[in-house]
């Protein structure tokens, strides 16, 4: 916490500020963000686990319309799974390429992750939109309203997360791995898995079970 | 922002010291993680697309304990989960968490349902005419408090929904 830089204030401040004055590149804690980031990870959970228990509480809620069999293309969904399976590893290899200082190549794995992002969010996307033209959108009945809620909210996280990745993708190409640049990659990359492990809950508990019925 | 500045340098590359405690995992670890989970992944898809238990019930529980597998695999090879990551706090959280989200789900489901076993035979007594979830209202029951528009509902009438006679019609089960 010694800071070398000085903006005139009593040392006893100049501790306690210098820490949200200095150059983000220095002075966290250890691991600090880490652990702030995986507590927001689980707070996130208790949004999806709320949104799973409306879908289980109101799946079969028709309406008179129509059911998961009737609606769920499993070729599809399985498509849509091995995309986010394959983004999940692709990070990790970026995650790798940054730990052993390759610029070149976590940039490289980092867009490889982007596109099957995309191509799954792609994919979700064309789902809802063939749902919505055969009638059976969010507005048909309970069940598919608290299908779209749960569904929707997993492909907005996904969005946002290519965004974000976008973004690192620039700042690390302009700054180069960095310590701060490492950081924001390694929260990525849990809020990345994170959704993925959200998504197992979502082809098992949804798409599989609800052919079933 | 230049690396130079960076104070914890005590590793010839700058970050080494930092990064230290961070979950990174190996090559190896990636790869057993992604066979794994394509591995869990495609089973319950089997299961499902080829039909191969008879009883959906026993197809249902299989794919939800292979998605418990495939979340176990996916915390510990992609999430670099251990007991030890961040001083247990992650561990910590993470259990108190799946707590949560254990109340959350099982209660919820346990709370509405008990509230459908309930509330179905108002709905069967006006006919079946009514879309299912829809609040069934026979005109007969109808009480002082809910014509005014239910405010002034006392708490013997709950609003319109006193059972009349016919107790056959319900399951004694379900009876509160």
């Amino acid at each position: 916490m010694s800071s070398s830089s000085s903006f005139g204030a009593s040392p006893a401040d100049q501790n306690v500020r210098a820490f949200h004055l200095a150059s983000e590149a220095e002075h966290h804690p250890e691991n600090g963000t880490l652990l702030g980031f995986w507590i927001y990870l689980m707070s996130d959970c208790l949004i999806f686990a709320a949104l799973f228990a409306t879908y289980a509480v109101l799946g079969t809620s028709y309406a008179g319309g129509p059911s998961q069999a009737e609606l769920f293309k499993l070729p599809t969904v399985a498509l849509n799974t091995s995309m986010l399976l394959l983004s999940s590893i692709t990070y990790g290899f970026a995650m790798l390429s940054m730990a052993k200082g390759k610029k070149g190549a976590t940039l490289l794995w980092l867009g490889i992750t982007g596109l099957f992002g995309a191509a799954f969010v792609g994919l979700e996307l064309q789902e809802f939109a063939e749902l919505i033209r055969d009638g059976a959108g969010p507005q048909r009945s309970a069940f598919l309203s608290s299908f779209f809620a749960l569904v929707g909210t997993h492909g907005l996280h996904v969005s946002i997360g290519i965004i974000w990745l976008i973004t690192l993708m620039v700042q690390v190409g302009r700054n180069g791995l960095v310590q701060a640049n490492r950081r924001r990659l390694m929260c990525l990359s849990l809020f990345w898995h994170f959704l993925d492990v959200i998504w197992i809950g979502v082809f098992s508990f949804v798409y599989l079970i609800g052919v079933l019925r | 922002m230049s690396a130079a500045s960076h104070t914890h340098g005590a590793a010839p590359d700058g970050h080494d010291a930092h990064d230290g405690g961070d979950p990174h995992g190996s090559m190896q670890d990636y790869v057993i993680g992604f066979v794994l989970s394509v591995i869990l992944t495609a089973i319950p898809f089997w299961l499902v697309m080829a039909h191969v238990f008879k009883s959906p019930t026993v197809t249902a529980f299989s794919i939800m304990a292979l998605a418990g597998v495939q979340i176990v695999v996916h915390m510990i090879y992609f999430l670099h989960m251990t007991p030890k990551a961040e001083g247990g706090w992650n561990m910590l959280a993470l259990i108190f968490t799946l707590v949560l989200v254990t109340i959350a789900l099982s209660g919820s489901m346990w709370v509405m349902y008990h509230l459908n076993a309930n509330m179905m035979p108002t709905t069967e007594m006006t006919g079946g005419a009514m879309a299912p979830g829809t609040m069934a209202m026979p005109v007969g029951t109808m009480t002082e408090g809910n014509k005014v528009g239910g405010n002034t509902t006392s708490p013997g009438d709950m609003g319109g929904m006193k059972m009349p006679p016919p107790a056959s019609a319900r399951d004694p089960r379900t009876m509160p």
